[in-house]
């Protein structure tokens, strides 16, 4: 409840002083949301939990050699006459159709996930960040036209143009699969983007920064972009999981990435066919990119629960 | 949707037995247990309202009032909200001690209550009409039909233009005056014993705050209701009240009948804020402010909570709490209805 | 209210005509010659593929052929393939086995999600509450097709409740299993979704007006908080109207069964451009009417909207 206090300006110094301390240190809760939630979310289990799964994951993309003594790109890494071969003692998740060791190729598998996340998540943000604050800053013709062309790109669903340019271009690595991706999924970040500039555009806080003297570059670089960030923090997160689970989803539908490079979306399908006889060779890779998704959004979550002012 | 005839949950005031206040708040507590620990919002607040009588609580924020409010009206959040201690009596029965079925029934029917601000306070997705209505549709079971043409009826009682064209519209379509206006007719609807206004005017503008107390003082005066005002502004409560009580940190520090206490203060508190009302009469002087920040509630100064702000504060004022004791004359005849929590009340009131 | 739809339908337009010809030069921009192809590894007669060529358009530049393509569609005439057969021909017989899909698991997402959303915000903190958290952020993070075959292996092999793939037995047999893991990932979403709007509007001061104004609880939570928790949730659930017809291609290669998705999979395959284009054109038409209905219905649902 807001109610204005009763109190008049004093003169007392010490009184006054008190005052501006305290003023002060609102203005610094204010301007340091990110700080603050920061210090929130370090202090969260769910934040924990999801950091350790993450940095685990980037150990396996980074040195995947450190957890597996086998490379799959050596020779004879696949022998076709352990086609199937369920988990053993050496061999703790079994073997696929082509007779290569699943555990392997799960943990070489995070290399590509991991990548194909961050580098769409980059991407949308930065293409969908930019334009959306160009578009929300300048307005008129600009924004109108640029909103239409969004609309356009959204309207074509992530499976569906992924499948159709995918079969146009082959696909192939995940330079490719991300690329198409980030070109899909760029609008939703121009959506948010947008709307936040114009929100903060009107605020009094740009009308004061512009009656002091504050050119343009500066009003949108010192005061409406840290405004805008949390909410692009916040769906910039959560998206990791969504374009990794995105990722499988086409490598699954044989579009994606291909083989010899390793995608777990990828092993699931080849491991489908036969997936009622020998379930281990879909559910090891199923489970490894479950958890990642799980990490990934979890971590979203939390940031948004941090970091997004309307839920504190 | 259940449909509640008017029953006799509470006994009507019956003539010449009741005697008694129409609402006796006694030694009051309600807390807030929060992450950062418990907040004690209401320190055993003591005050009574009568049929037609108009008391103003007065206080800054975060000095209970509106939580002491909330508690009567029994909207409060539980938990984190919890009244370890007190009574809320209404026509002489125990309102905490009731069921929530019986209090439901008291609420609006026979205690309503007005808010600070109108647009947020109504809803924004139901028509104006619709909420009116909804009161008889609710507690006398009144038809949709009914229920309408009543709401247009009280939209003229409080002179909404054109009401009959305006019932089917949405609270956004209106002016601010004319929302809280809508607030005070639904607060109307059912003519109860008793209404709480949170601050109802200070989200308007100040012209429009006169038309819209004249017209509450008007309507109250006409039903003979109760009304508890709430209120940080001393200038409002001049006029439309009959006697003030002051709060400040959960506690009752002064009450007064309202010239009495304009005249002749009996707490510093009460004087600090008497003297910060800019007046023409001294005009160029340099106005008065009472130094330093309301309370923190976690951490309430030991002893008498307003001593650091305090001019008069002695070593007395930081260890022990002053209780609220009668005011008197210098010669020590009592003053009726005047109270002040002060170890100094002598000192102040009597210079 | 009637300037707002104006308004919306003119700005459907340059979209609907942006995306489907986009669609239009992704498709022909497929690699291959599909009069070539017609003739399999045989060399084509240059007189019969050049007649072929006339009649499909091929030689002219790709605006006409676009236009030609357009204004076909606005005439319910989706084109032929490259062996005659009209593509709507094609959608009538397998888009139904995809609405069927989409609207079950529609259904199952919206009535689910929204009541298990509203449960966990009146328990706010409590067991429930966090039973819905936990389990809607592992059904997000477990992707559609493992689920799917999960579920498959449990329901339809093990304990033999559902047919394991296809759609011999009909609605609603065949279809509620595929319909359920179809439905998972936005249900969760939905779950989430109505539980934060309805823990904001439980704190809203209208509600503590309801309150205040004696309404029994079920009255305050079901009409006050409920109907303005609900906005962001239709909307949603509209959005998502869409995106189900395009995310059944997952679902429908689970469970074998030959919906759009299946089609559009083997036409890209094949190359068949004119029942890729029809195909993608009809998912996106789809996409944009239900956003349409959607901004509609936020208007109705919303008078603040209605009167800007």
């Amino acid at each position: 409840m807001s109610e204005k206090t009763i109190e008049r300006p004093t003169t007392d110094e010490a009184a006054l002083a008190k005052e501006i301390e305290a003023d002060e240190k609102a203005a610094a809760r204010q301007a340091s949301l990110l700080k603050d939630g920061w210090a929130d979310l370090r202090k969260r289990p769910m934040f924990i939990v999801s950091g350790l799964v993450i940095l685990l994951l980037l150990a396996l993309a980074v040195v995947p050699g450190l957890f597996t003594a086998r490379s799959p790109f050596s020779d004879g890494f696949c022998q076709l006459q352990n086609s199937m071969t369920p988990p053993t003692s050496g061999h703790l998740f079994g073997y696929d159709v082509q007779g290569c060791d699943i555990y392997t190729r799960t943990v070489y598998g995070a290399r590509n996930s991991i990548i194909v996340g961050v580098v769409t998540t980059i991407a949308t943000t930065l293409i969908g960040g930019l334009v959306g604050m160009l578009a929300g800053l300048i307005g008129g013709w600009i924004d109108a036209v640029l909103s239409r062309v969004t609309e356009v790109f959204s309207a074509l669903p992530l499976l569906v143009g992924g499948l159709l340019i995918m079969s146009i271009w082959g696909g192939g690595d995940v330079w490719s699969v991300s690329l198409i991706m980030a070109v899909l999924g760029w609008p939703q970040v121009f959506r948010i983007m947008r709307g936040e500039v114009i929100s903060n555009k009107y605020n009094d806080y740009v009308a004061a920064a512009r009656a002091l003297g504050a050119g343009p570059g500066r009003i949108a670089f010192r005061h409406i972009l840290p405004n805008t960030l949390a909410p692009v923090i916040v769906i910039t997160t959560m998206n990791l999981g969504v374009y990794i689970a995105a990722e499988a989803a086409l490598s699954y539908l044989g579009i994606g990435i291909q083989y010899p490079n390793i995608s777990w979306g990828l092993m699931i399908s080849d491991a489908q066919d036969r997936f009622l006889t020998s379930p281990h060779a879909l559910l090891f890779p199923a489970g490894a990119l479950s958890i990642t998704v799980l990490a990934f959004i979890m971590l979203g979550d939390v940031v948004r629960d941090a970091f997004d002012p309307k839920m504190r | 949707m259940t449909i509640i005839d008017q029953t006799d949950a509470v006994p009507a005031p019956r003539d010449g037995e009741d005697t008694g206040p129409l609402l006796d708040v006694r030694d009051l507590h309600v807390e807030f247990h929060t992450r950062e620990g418990v907040v004690r919002a209401v320190n055993g607040v003591n005050y009574s309202v009568n049929s037609g009588e108009t008391l103003a609580v007065l206080g800054e924020s975060g000095s209970g009032k509106s939580v002491t409010a909330q508690a009567i009206m029994g909207i409060l959040d539980m938990p984190p909200a919890s009244i370890p201690q007190g009574e809320i009596r209404f026509h002489g029965r125990d309102m905490l001690a009731m069921s929530e079925e019986e209090r439901r029934k008291i609420r609006g029917a026979r205690i309503a209550m007005i808010f600070q601000d109108a647009l947020s306070s109504l809803n924004p997705v139901l028509s104006v009409g619709f909420q009116l209505g909804e009161m008889f549709r609710v507690h006398q079971g009144m038809s949709r039909k009914d229920a309408k043409a009543k709401a247009v009826e009280l939209m003229d009682r409080v002179k909404i233009p054109a009401a009959a064209a305006r019932v089917n519209d949405y609270p956004h379509q209106f002016s601010g005056g004319m929302r809280q206006r809508i607030m005070i007719a639904m607060a109307l609807a059912l003519e109860p014993d008793l209404i709480i206004a949170d601050e109802p005017t200070t989200a308007l503008d100040v012209t429009v705050q006169a038309q819209v107390m004249d017209l509450l003082a008007e309507l109250q005066r006409e039903y003979r209701m109760g009304l508890i005002l709430i209120t940080h502004d001393l200038g409002v409560v001049a006029d439309v009240a009959d006697k003030i009580a002051v709060m400040y940190a959960g506690r009752i520090v002064e009450t007064a009948p309202v010239h009495e206490l304009y005249k002749r203060p009996a707490h510093p508190y009460t004087r600090g804020l008497l003297d910060s009302i800019p007046r023409l009469d001294q005009k160029g002087q340099e106005l008065y402010a009472i130094r330093g920040l309301p309370p923190n509630l976690l951490k309430v100064p030991r002893g008498c909570a307003f001593n650091p702000r305090c001019d008069r504060a002695q070593d007395v004022c930081r260890t022990d709490v002053p209780p609220l004791v009668q005011v008197t004359e210098q010669d020590g005849t009592a003053l009726p209805g005047r109270a002040s929590a002060c170890h100094f009340w002598k000192e102040t009131i009597h210079g | 209210m009637g300037r707002y739809v104006v308004r919306r339908l003119l700005q459907v337009i340059p979209v609907a005509i942006g995306v489907t010809f986009i669609i239009f030069c992704l498709v022909f921009a497929l690699p291959g010659d599909p009069i070539q192809a017609l003739a399999g590894d045989k060399r084509a007669d240059p007189n019969i593929a050049a007649i072929l060529r006339d009649h499909y358009h091929l030689n002219q530049p790709l605006y006409l052929q676009y236009w030609h393509y357009i204004s076909g569609v606005f005439t319910g005439d989706l084109g032929e393939t490259y062996n005659g057969r009209a593509v709507s021909d094609l959608v009538s017989q397998r888009f139904p086995i995809t609405l069927k899909l989409g609207l079950t698991a529609f259904a199952l997402e919206a009535v689910i999600g929204i009541v298990a959303g509203i449960f966990a915000a009146l328990k706010r903190g409590k067991f429930l509450d966090n039973v819905v958290l936990v389990s809607t952020l592992v059904l997000i993070s477990i992707p559609v097709f493992v689920l799917g075959s999960v579920l498959q292996l449990e329901f339809g092999v093990n304990l033999k409740i559902t047919p394991v793939a296809g759609i011999q037995q009909g609605w609603p047999q065949s279809y509620i299993l595929p319909a359920i893991v179809l439905a998972t990932t936005s249900m969760a979403y939905i779950a989430r979704l109505t539980r934060a709007s309805m823990t904001e509007s439980v704190r809203a001061d209208y509600v503590r007006t309801a309150i205040a104004k004696g309404l029994p609880q079920r009255r305050v939570i079901g009409l006050h908080a409920l109907r303005n928790s609900l906005i962001p949730v239709v909307t949603f659930l509209g959005f998502d109207l869409g995106a189900l017809m395009g995310g059944a291609i997952i679902t429908e290669r689970v469970f074998n069964m030959p919906g759009i998705g299946q089609q559009l999979a083997q036409s890209l395959y094949l190359r068949e451009r004119p029942v890729v284009v029809g195909l993608v054109t009809l998912l996106v038409l789809i996409y944009l009417v239900a956003n349409l209905l959607v901004d509609l219905l936020y208007a109705v649902l919303d008078p603040r909207i209605r009167y800007e």
